[in-house]
């Protein structure tokens, strides 16, 4: 019996569509997102399952890059909104340490930080959004971890924000440790690392406790705000935001404990290495940009009157750093100018002096007591 | 070939490729091999693309310990529990939702539907206004109004309800006393037990007894007798063998008794009252589907309203109830998967939910959960069926 494959130019055959599975059997144009998240749900699936089912894979004429160019975006997934990483502004624009992220992405690439177009994706649903080829990079407070980095068919690209899990209670309830929260309720997130630290948190201190999952954050927060639970858990960085939705953010306390390591970060799908290298060095040219002190203020006068070497390598006045990457040599010029390097990036979003007052901690660079390190470029 | 290829008789002898037997197979045996061929070619491509990738694929996740917790389980489970077992938790309070809510909503849908043709005007209108309200707002809605309005208009567990000191009402649910089983408990289970059946056994041979002699007895009457009494002796012999576990306040929550989780309340209440409007409506027509001359024939034999209903006019409209009802109940347990909306633990939040993002094996679950939705479907199709016929118009 003759093994059939398809070819890689049946991905672009138009009867395929005919079939209701190859809903998104042409991996380069992406499946305009429903709004009902159920549907959303199970469309993405069928893309995933349409893409697997129909498509040769790696026998794809175009690379990540050259999709990216062609369609003249990067498609980014982003949360569905926490304050201070992805969230819509009062002017309705997207904003955010993880949207700034993808803006830099598209600054390397495009020259141009408004190059981005904004997928919400819900905890559950982000990594099946990435898998079928929807979006282009997932920046969306993304946990790294050795299940999904290597089952999931993806590729974390660094850390953008170290994290770790703390809990949320009224300080009516008069509890000053995570200790003493046994017996109580729960509310948290479905479909992220935090409903199983949480199982490990209260077995490992021999406490019980009635976790309530849901879907989406602005539900949790609803539901902890009517009282359905003593105690909200997330990221400590999320709980910060999240507590600028409550009723009355004030009668809120964050726990001193952290129960786990939380290092987020943006996340690519496998099969690209190329991709994978443009959004992981993107990210270490704005912390090596933060390290040897350049801005986007002062970016233009490095790029004339520059004399150390690292910073010429980083703006693209020295050596062909950004063949390797398949972009121009002004790669990291055009990161700083456009969106600033980490530092700036971070005090904008969630720094002492936004609504978050996050302070660095352990986000701060190698060299000044925290542990963002970038990798040298040279 | 011409005198071989055709039986004898009367057939014009036309070409084989023109008959429109070997045609009309033909082509379906066409159709078949393009769609199997198709589906072969997928699944194949699917495997090989999702390997390619390095995606992990295959049904062996179902093995690893799950770690996280569910609030609410039928069957014991912990987070260090198999994903396998956290798919029964889940399927089991997706069933558990489906009954009570079907239950609920036939009792529901039946007394409006009826209530819809009462000659009583303020009944008529409440049933109305019933109808038109509830099958005219999106079911979701209706879920987080249950869940959101009421829950937040629950006071907090220090401050809850009690009703006798010993079932307590709060923003945690409704906290029940827990039955527990002492010594010789068996016992008085096994009295319920047989009370059940001699009430199934007393219904039958006093309707056969009334076929024959038209002497009624008081079927009621002897029966509740008979499901009180047993077990009431039962007990008094054993000596009072079962006690209740009253719930206690501790610390953030009430320890001991059965928590009735708000999730579950909430999705229940609202796909019952939503599908129980539809469902007074398939009564309402079902009774008017009986011709007049039915209840007048009724009437004139003596018959009260109650009878009338009962005896004559329900068991004609059940025929034209039943098929459309099928498809009500249905729905509403297609529709409990909107649990998710509201964090009940049912298999869409649970195994499509967290477990599809644990272990990222989207298209084996999302399969293995659709199979089950069609398979409770076809499970609750079969049953109404199977009802349907034993109460059709059997016609000689």
């Amino acid at each position: 019996m003759l093994r059939f494959r398809m070819p890689s130019a049946a991905c672009e055959l138009p009867f395929l569509s005919l079939v209701p599975l190859a809903l998104a059997a042409d991996t380069s144009a992406p499946i305009r997102m429903k709004k009902a998240a159920i549907m959303k749900r199970l469309l993405s699936t069928f893309a995933l399952a349409g893409a697997m089912g129909l498509c040769a894979f790696g026998a794809q004429a175009a690379t990540k890059l050259e999709q990216v160019k062609s369609k003249g975006f990067v498609q980014c997934g982003v949360s569905q909104g926490l304050p201070g990483f992805s969230n819509p502004n009062d002017k309705g624009e997207w904003s955010g340490l993880d949207v700034e992220f993808c803006r830099a992405v598209a600054a390397a690439i495009f020259g141009d930080p408004t190059k981005v177009k904004f997928t919400p994706l819900s905890a559950k649903d982000r990594f099946t959004a990435l898998q079928s080829g929807d979006i282009d990079v997932l920046s969306r407070n993304t946990t790294w971890t050795i299940t999904r980095d290597t089952s999931l068919g993806l590729n974390f690209t660094g850390v953008t924000y170290y994290d770790g899990q703390g809990f949320m209670i009224r300080k009516d309830k008069k509890v000053n440790s995570a200790l003493e929260l046994s017996g109580a309720s729960v509310c948290t997130q479905t479909g992220t690392t935090t409903e199983q630290n949480l199982a490990d948190f209260f077995r490992a201190n021999n406490m019980t406790y009635e976790v309530i999952a849901f879907a989406t954050n602005d539900e949790v927060v609803k539901a902890y705000d009517a009282g359905r639970c003593d105690v909200l858990t997330t990221d400590r960085s999320g709980l910060a935001g999240e507590r600028l939705k409550l009723t009355n953010p004030d009668d809120h306390i964050v726990l001193p404990e952290i129960i786990s390591k939380e290092p987020l970060g943006p996340v690519v799908a496998h099969g690209d290495d190329q991709w994978f290298d443009i959004v992981k060095w993107v990210l270490n040219a704005q912390l090596i940009a933060e390290e040897l002190g350049v801005t986007s203020q002062n970016v233009d006068e490095q790029v004339k009157s520059a004399t150390n070497p690292e910073i010429k390598r980083l703006v693209g006045t020295e050596g062909k750093y950004g063949e390797g990457l398949g972009l121009g040599n002004d790669w990291g010029y055009l990161i700083i100018k456009n969106v600033g390097n980490y530092g700036e990036m971070y005090d904008r979003t969630v720094g002492p002096d936004t609504p978050l007052k996050l302070s660095r901690g352990l986000n701060a660079l190698w060299n000044k007591g925290g542990i963002q390190y970038g990798m040298p470029i040279r | 070939m011409t005198d071989l290829a055709g039986p004898v008789g009367g057939r014009a002898k036309t070409s084989f490729i023109n008959d429109p037997k070997v045609r009309s197979i033909g082509l379906q045996l066409i159709a078949l091999v393009v769609v199997v061929f198709l589906g072969w070619s997928f699944a194949e491509n699917a495997r090989d693309n999702l390997a390619a990738q390095k995606i992990a694929t295959g049904f062996g996740f179902l093995d690893n310990t799950s770690g996280f917790g569910i609030n609410q389980t039928l069957i014991p489970y912990s987070e260090t529990s198999t994903y396998g077992r956290a798919f029964f938790v889940g399927l089991l309070n997706t069933i558990l939702v489906a009954v009570v809510g079907i239950i609920l909503a036939t009792i529901i849908g039946f007394l409006v539907g009826i209530g819809r043709l009462s000659k009583n005007f303020v009944v008529r209108t409440i049933s109305t206004v019933y109808v038109e309200v509830l099958r005219n707002l999106p079911p979701l809605f209706q879920i987080l109004f249950w869940y959101l309005a009421v829950l937040s208009a629950m006071p907090s567990p220090r401050q809850s309800i009690s009703l006798f000191g010993e079932v307590f009402i709060s923003n945690r649910g409704i906290i029940l006393p827990r039955p527990l089983f002492g010594e010789g408990a068996g016992i008085v289970v096994w009295a319920i037990g047989l009370a059940v059946l001699l009430v199934i056994l007393f219904r039958h041979w006093s309707a056969s007894r009334q076929e024959e002699t038209g002497r009624r007895l008081p079927v009621l009457w002897i029966n509740l007798g008979l499901l009180i009494g047993l077990p009431l002796v039962a007990m008094i012999v054993t000596g009072f063998p079962i006690s209740f576990e009253t719930p206690e306040l501790k610390g953030f929550n009430f320890v001991g008794g059965v928590q009735v989780i708000p999730e579950f309340v909430a999705l229940t209440v609202a796909l019952a009252t939503y599908t129980a409007a539809f469902i007074a409506e398939n009564v309402r027509s079902g009774i008017q589907s009986v011709s007049h001359g039915q209840s007048e024939a009724a009437h004139s034999l003596g018959l009260r309203n109650g009878q009338t209903l009962r005896l004559v006019i329900i068991p004609q409209a059940m025929r034209v109830i039943i098929p459309p009802l099928t498809s009500q109940y249905l729905n509403l347990t297609k529709n409990s998967s909107l649990a998710v909306g509201i964090g009940y633990p049912d298999l869409v939040a649970v195994f499509a939910g967290t477990a599809l993002n644990q272990t990222g094996q989207a298209i084996e679950i999302i399969a293995i959960t659709m199979g089950v939705y069609l398979l409770l479907s076809i499970i609750t199709a079969t049953i109404m069926n199977a009802y349907n016929r034993r109460v059709a118009l059997v016609e000689r």
